[in-house]
């Protein structure tokens, strides 16, 4: 499916990164894993360091932290926010909508649209195409997008698969109405046929949680999760990527009539070095032009490995100048999105520590 | 094969590569190994081994995974 629009921009991005650091090398001793080949998957996925919520912060707390160090500079009005975008797969509850309570806890105004939108590693890009949608409104003039997870709260620390990449964040995006009319493309593809290769089994209404869900099991490849735990299916994950995602970013090109050398940089979901080479080698992409470090240095944070890849990487030129950036989300659901846009002149694109 | 042999000794020396036609439904390599092992000939042969090839039956024993080589000009 293709989506086109103009008229709109990225006015800022910031992300809140929990002050927590844990290191691969603490994280191995948790694993039933020989060192020597701890050491060598640290070297070939990139696993350094990753940030982690401690005790029970949630969602809302990490993206009230980062509004209000954006209200308190003045780089963003409360009341000129006319939707709060709130992207996760991490909610502090089933219900309210954690939109809801970033409002309520903000004292933001009534008139304002408050949306979640379940989605993980594809979140930016759906996260963003929603905002250019409200922003076709009259009514709607500036969208917060806030993507966010906790899901390391969800992951068995005796898990090799899923434990050393996992990062928590929180990403404030705004977009709001411009000038310009530079165009905008982007596209998004789902098959839901797959949706177990990425899932946290219980702590729903189909398989609610019970002691019995909390038992931790021998998963096989020295791994041990229990059912309230994330499963990740790592290799259908990484053939999915191979498979689909080239041919989408060649999609989105040629409908945005343009050639792969205008691009400046292609800012990819993270979920390992490994796989983003790969990508980058298959599509014959330097890797300078793929920036592939938010994994090693932060952790893979579902829907804000991009913004922050963004923020980490780009901040000095994206408030001095405009690029061209081709992005793109692939995970859960299963989902695979991209969106090519130029993005500059930033009013902030920065992190801060909660 | 003599080094790819070494690779995969390299990878799991417990294991005699000779004497398996199936790597990994005999337990000798498991996902992150398949990861290791291709990085590995990535990095012997300068090769990129594309993602579309990293498929269980392209290193399922010695003969496959000589003829996924093959397919990148090496003839080991």
């Amino acid at each position: 499916m293709n989506f086109s629009f103009s008229g709109k921009r990225i006015a800022g991005v910031l992300t809140v990164l929990p002050a927590n650091e844990r290191s691969f090398m603490d994280d191995m001793k948790n694993f039933d894993f020989p060192e020597e080949k701890s050491l060598k998957l640290k070297k070939v996925m990139g696993y350094d360091r990753h940030r982690i919520v401690t005790g029970d912060t949630c969602v809302s707390d990490l993206a009230v932290h980062g509004f209000r160090h954006l209200f308190d500079r003045g780089l963003v009005k409360p009341d000129e926010l006319d939707a709060l975008v709130v992207v996760t797969q991490s909610p502090d509850y089933f219900m309210p909508a954690t939109s809801n309570v970033i409002q309520g806890r903000l004292n933001l105004p009534h008139d304002m649209l408050c949306m979640d939108i379940p989605q993980g590693c594809a979140g930016f890009i759906v996260g963003l195409i929603q905002a250019f949608m409200m922003l076709e409104q009259a009514s709607i003039n500036k969208v917060a997008l806030v993507n966010a997870d906790v899901l390391s709260r969800k992951v068995s620390p005796r898990d090799k698969n899923s434990f050393p990449l996992i990062g928590d964040a929180a990403c404030i995006t705004i977009l709001e109405k411009a000038d310009d009319r530079q165009p905008i493309h982007a596209n998004l593809k789902m098959d839901g046929t797959h949706h177990e290769v990425l899932i946290i089994p219980a702590g729903g209404f189909r398989m609610p949680s019970t002691p019995q869900t909390a038992v931790m099991e021998d998963v096989g490849d020295h791994n041990y999760r229990a059912k309230d735990n994330l499963t990740m299916n790592g290799t259908a994950v990484f053939n999915f990527v191979q498979v689909e995602v080239p041919p989408m970013i060649e999609s989105l090109l040629q409908q945005a009539a343009l050639p792969i050398e205008q691009i400046d940089y292609f800012m990819f979901h993270q979920p390992n070095k490994f796989m983003l080479g790969k990508l980058a080698d298959r599509m014959r992409i330097s890797h300078a032009r793929m920036p592939s470090n938010i994994v090693e240095n932060f952790g893979n944070a579902s829907g804000a490995t991009i913004p922050t890849n963004i923020t980490f990487n780009l901040a000095r030129p994206l408030l001095n100048e405009t690029l061209t950036l081709c992005m793109a989300g692939f995970g859960v659901g299963l989902t695979w999105a991209s969106l090519v846009m130029q993005v500059g002149r930033l009013a902030f694109c920065e992190i801060i520590d909660y | 094969m003599k080094t790819v042999l070494e690779v995969l000794k390299e990878i799991r020396p417990e294991f005699d590569f000779t004497t398996s036609e199936d790597f990994i439904a005999d337990g000798m390599l498991d996902s992150f190994d398949v990861v290791t092992l291709i990085s590995e000939l990535d990095r012997r042969y300068g090769i990129s081994i594309a993602g579309t090839d990293i498929l269980p039956e392209n290193v399922r024993n010695l003969a496959a995974i000589q003829q996924l080589l093959l397919k990148y000009g090496i003839a080991p």
